[in-house]
């Protein structure tokens, strides 16, 4: 093993006192924040997706949660986690959106069904015969129906457990709600879907 | 027996959370395929190619025509107002040229004045020096004095 020569270790010591520049600490942050991008962004559009059933505007809102992030990030604390707090932004702008083109949106969903035979058109065949499929597209159908006729807060609540497959607290943390708030809406929205699988039976 | 029934023997209490294990298996094949096809259908449309041109809202549309209407106004404004600026330096300078033309004609009228006046003043003086000169002839040279006024007058 070769001695560390004494400039080398000089030079090591000055670049970590090395005061940090404003310019680099925006270049880090900046680095920081694509990395969480790249790594939530499709959880976060998966989620708005199932939410809106509508990918254009699952697009913008996505867009809409990161910019929104974006602007936000120095104040983020860590106190949750990353994916948590994109949620909750998440989870805010589809509230938003949803309040402002309540109408639309309802009449969209009723004058075409194409929301839920789109989700169950997109379930893998896997190794299934064909009347199998069938009879597992049509349950899909029936489930998405059933989320459609949720309440808002029931659907996020549903979907973040049922899709997203998140934790009771996490889901309580993303939706500012309590954990015994999030099983009351649970259990209802799941006895709702229940209800709807049993009675097309 | 409905779906319902057969679901109701599993539950051990009314107020517990169901989870996917405590849901029955149809339930759970549903939930299941469910997430299944969000997924499937989302990474789909997430990885589908995008449009480079999105679409612009129109409240956007409303602010890139205000904005647009404001340059307008803000360009028309200024190009007249620098015509305005350009017409007015005309007219001072013109004005200029005016008084400076007008001020050099009334020098030239006064030095004319002036020389009219010296004019006569010199002439006054030759007058009365050619007086005082004639009065002063000897009596003994006046027949010549006469015949030089003779020559004199045409």
């Amino acid at each position: 093993m070769q001695p560390v020569r004494a400039s080398t270790c000089v030079m090591a010591a000055c670049t970590t006192l090395e005061p940090m520049t404003m310019a680099r600490a925006e270049e880090i942050a900046a680095e920081e924040f694509s990395s969480v991008v790249a790594k939530h962004r499709p959880r976060i559009f998966r989620f708005l997706l199932a939410s809106t059933r509508d990918v254009d505007l699952a697009e913008t809102l996505t867009q809409d949660c990161f910019l929104k992030a974006h602007r936000n990030w120095s104040s983020f604390r860590g106190e949750s986690s990353a994916m948590t707090w994109l949620m909750r932004i998440a989870i805010n702008l589809q509230k938003d959106h949803w309040r402002n083109r309540r109408m639309q949106f309802w009449r969209q969903m009723q004058s075409n069904s194409m929301g839920l035979d789109e989700a169950s058109e997109w379930l893998p065949s896997g190794e299934r015969s064909v009347e199998q499929q069938l009879l597992a597209r049509e349950r899909v159908r029936q489930v998405s129906k059933a989320v459609e006729r949720l309440s808002e807060r029931q659907r996020t609540v549903f979907l973040l457990r049922y899709v997203e497959e998140a934790e009771l607290s996490e889901i309580a943390r993303a939706t500012g709600l309590s954990e015994g708030t999030v099983k009351a809406h649970l259990s209802r929205a799941v006895a709702k879907v229940r209800a709807e699988l049993g009675g097309k039976r | 027996m409905i779906f319902k029934d057969k679901f109701e023997g599993h539950r051990s209490q009314p107020d517990e959370l169901p989870t996917l294990a405590e849901l029955n298996s149809e339930l759970d094949e549903a939930l299941a395929n469910f997430r299944l096809s969000i997924h499937a259908w989302s990474e789909a449309a997430y990885s589908r190619p995008r449009t480079a041109v999105a679409a612009v809202a129109p409240r956007r549309v409303w602010r890139l025509a205000l904005a647009w209407a404001l340059s307008c106004v803000l360009i028309a404004g200024g190009a007249s107002a620098g015509f305005w600026e350009h017409h007015q330096r005309e007219m001072r300078s013109a004005a200029a040229r005016v008084a400076e033309q007008q001020r050099l004609l009334a020098q030239h009228r006064d030095q004319l004045a002036r020389q009219a006046e010296q004019q006569r003043l010199d002439e006054d003086l030759l007058a009365k020096v050619d007086k005082d000169v004639s009065r002063e002839v000897p009596a003994a040279m006046e027949p010549l004095a006469q015949l030089m006024a003779e020559d004199v007058t045409p």
